[in-house]
């Protein structure tokens, strides 16, 4: 529901592009071929450095510098390699874990913050909306020096939560924009539509209101979760050993000791790995994502 | 879009302001979900205040403090002089003129392409919803990622984009390091600008650009007469997004060139300063500097530009 009304251009335009192909069954061959090329080309320039990536994890280390972009011999070595070490393993386990854990409670604070802007009437919202943009576009690199310096003071650097609470403060923004933007979609009359035919206020709520919200939360959750994932300025900074280690922070470790000894196939077997899910997402919830994006961007 | 837009911010405003002017006295209701408002942005509002506020009024003590980590224990208060480092130093400002021009020129060449790639997406006859699926990689994948797929094509032997400038080395000079991190920064993040800029095109109405083509305009002329001009809000807010996003840059330039030869952005330099420089007093001078020129921009693009404020009813 919020999904189809935030996508509106995607329905109509569809809609119109469908009437335009069957307006003109045939002559426009050469426009129809123009437009395969130009997806081609964007397809191409989307994939191809990740697949440079995926052809050099595969390769044997005699072969990864031929510069061809089909292994010429395969071999699984590279990933064998990264998962027997605990470095990897570890930083795979810090990643998902401190990525899940940021994105529920993102979730859970966002919701209720947004819930509150989409539907009561309080003083103070304009600048609680205003703090969320400026937090949104706050340097990261600011709170570095200042969080390395607290963090160690009062014990958690280089741990989990260290990670998890500036991990939150940044990812609360967007996810109050995006779910404010998904709850003024709801049609709330329904709660008490339900309730005047006789169901308790947690029942209107979680067989009414919920699978309405749900879209919306599932889609911060992703947002949320690829932000966390992403992150490597804090990951490197506020952590040192491979207690709380995020993978891409992981694997700029994996530099050899001298610079010209890199690791090549690890690194880009690593790549992939933590790759994959973000793969898994966009091809499972392309649609919810880019309504995500555009949401509270461009609904005012 | 526009008019259901305002209607939601008209629709919340008018539902909030009688309240507040009818009954100067609150009702109980009115307190009750005052009170429950706040008590449900309290959460996220303490999270976001202990983690940036505080941290940044934190700087600000350091900043004018002599605090370098060898030396702990020689702290004390020296007024301004860590600024007074950091403003005489050229590093500062070749740090500051990397990342202007790298940002400059990768949004500049985001929103073309990004336009360019949003009219492919909303004109499209086919394959629409592929294309879509398919530019969300780039913008998905992460950044750290997405360097090394980079720094590995532009490197000899690795590399199959070094041999397109003969046996040149791009990442080992500024011009070209600063190049090839545009190049990974427009791949990463033009996609993103297309999406909104294809949600800003949703915006302009169809029939206005079939009666301006009975009218003889010219394609370019719809596009600049027309798109544009209605689309000019989502744009301000995805240029304004982009800017200061590019502005931040770090993942790419650390894994692509370290910061050698010159290509460091401020970002870069602010980590160098704490982590290898070990001086806290710098570092956090470096921070609030960093703090201001982005608030300034900010506050360029709101009031020069007059872009809304994107998520909630700011706009009244």
């Amino acid at each position: 529901m919020a999904t189809i009304a935030s996508t509106p251009g995607a329905g109509a335009t569809g809609t119109a592009g469908a009437a335009t192909r069957g307006r003109r069954p045939s002559g426009e061959r050469t426009a129809l071929l123009g437009w395969s090329a130009a997806n081609l080309v964007i397809i191409g320039i989307s994939l191809v450095p990740l697949l440079w990536l995926v052809s050099l994890s595969f390769k044997t280390p005699d072969s990864i510098t031929d510069g061809k972009f089909i292994p010429r011999h395969w071999t699984f070595e590279n990933y064998r390699g990264i998962f027997g070490e605990s470095l990897f393993t570890r930083a795979l386990l810090n990643s998902l874990g401190i990525a899940l854990i940021s994105t529920v409670l993102a979730v859970v604070l966002g919701s209720m913050a947004a819930y509150a802007i989409a539907r009561l009437a309080f003083p103070g919202k304009g600048l609680l909306v205003g703090l969320a943009l400026l937090i949104a576009m706050f340097p990261q690199i600011s709170l570095v020096s200042p969080l390395f310096n607290l963090w160690r003071q009062i014990g958690i650097f280089d741990t989990w939560i260290g990670l998890i609470i500036p991990y939150l403060t940044f990812s609360l923004p967007l996810a109050i924009y995006t779910l404010s933007a998904f709850f003024r979609e709801i049609p709330w009359d329904l709660e008490k539509a339900a309730q005047v035919d006789g169901a308790t206020p947690l029942q209107a709520f979680l067989r009414v209101i919920a699978p309405l919200a749900a879209p919306g939360m599932v889609t911060t959750a992703i947002l949320v979760f690829i932000f966390c994932w992403n992150d490597f300025l804090f990951a490197i900074s506020l952590t040192s050993t491979e207690r709380s280690r995020t993978v891409p922070a992981a694997i700029a470790f994996f530099t050899g000791a001298s610079q010209f000894a890199q690791p090549i196939g690890s690194i880009a077997a690593a790549a992939v790995v933590i790759t994959i899910p973000i793969i898994i997402f966009v091809l499972l919830f392309q649609r919810r994502i880019v309504a995500g994006l555009t949401s509270g961007a461009v609904k005012g | 879009m526009t008019v259901e837009a305002t209607t939601n911010a008209g629709a919340a405003a008018n539902g909030a302001a009688p309240v507040k002017r009818r009954r100067a006295p609150l009702s109980a209701g009115a307190r009750a979900e005052r009170r429950l408002g706040w008590a449900l942005c309290a959460p996220a509002v303490i999270v976001i205040l202990a983690v940036t506020a505080y941290p940044i009024g934190y700087a600000i003590y350091l900043s004018l403090r002599r605090y370098d980590l060898r030396f702990p224990d020689d702290s004390k208060f020296v007024g301004l002089a860590n600024y007074a480092t950091v403003l005489t130093s050229s590093l500062w400002w070749q740090a500051l003129a990397v990342t202007v021009i790298i940002t400059v020129i990768s949004v500049a060449i985001q929103f073309v392409l990004g336009m360019t790639l949003a009219l492919v997406m909303h004109r499209a006859l086919v394959g629409r919803g592929l294309v879509r699926t398919v530019i969300l990689i780039p913008y998905g994948i992460v950044t750290v990622v997405a360097a090394f797929g980079w720094r590995y094509a532009w490197t000899p032997d690795t590399g199959y984009l070094s041999g397109l400038f003969g046996d040149a080395t791009p990442l080992s000079s500024q011009v070209w390091g600063i190049a090839v991190i545009i190049v990974a920064e427009v791949w990463k993040t033009t996609p993103f600008m297309a999406l909104l800029l294809l949600a800003g095109l949703a915006l302009v109405p169809e029939e206005l650009l079939r009666a301006a083509k009975v009218d003889g305009a010219t394609a370019w002329q719809r596009l600049t007469r027309i798109m544009l001009p209605l689309m000019k809000p989502a744009i301000l807010v995805a240029l304004l997004f982009r800017v200061l996003d590019a502005f931040r840059i770090f993942d790419s330039i650390y894994v692509l060139t370290a910061g050698a030869y010159d290509t460091r952005s401020v970002s870069i330099l602010g980590y160098d300063n704490l982590f290898t420089a070990l001086n806290l007093g710098v570092g956090s001078s470096l921070s609030v500097l960093i703090f201001l020129v982005v608030a300034l921009v900010a506050f360029i693009f709101v009031k020069g530009f007059g872009t809304a404020a994107p998520g909630g009813e700011g706009r009244r």
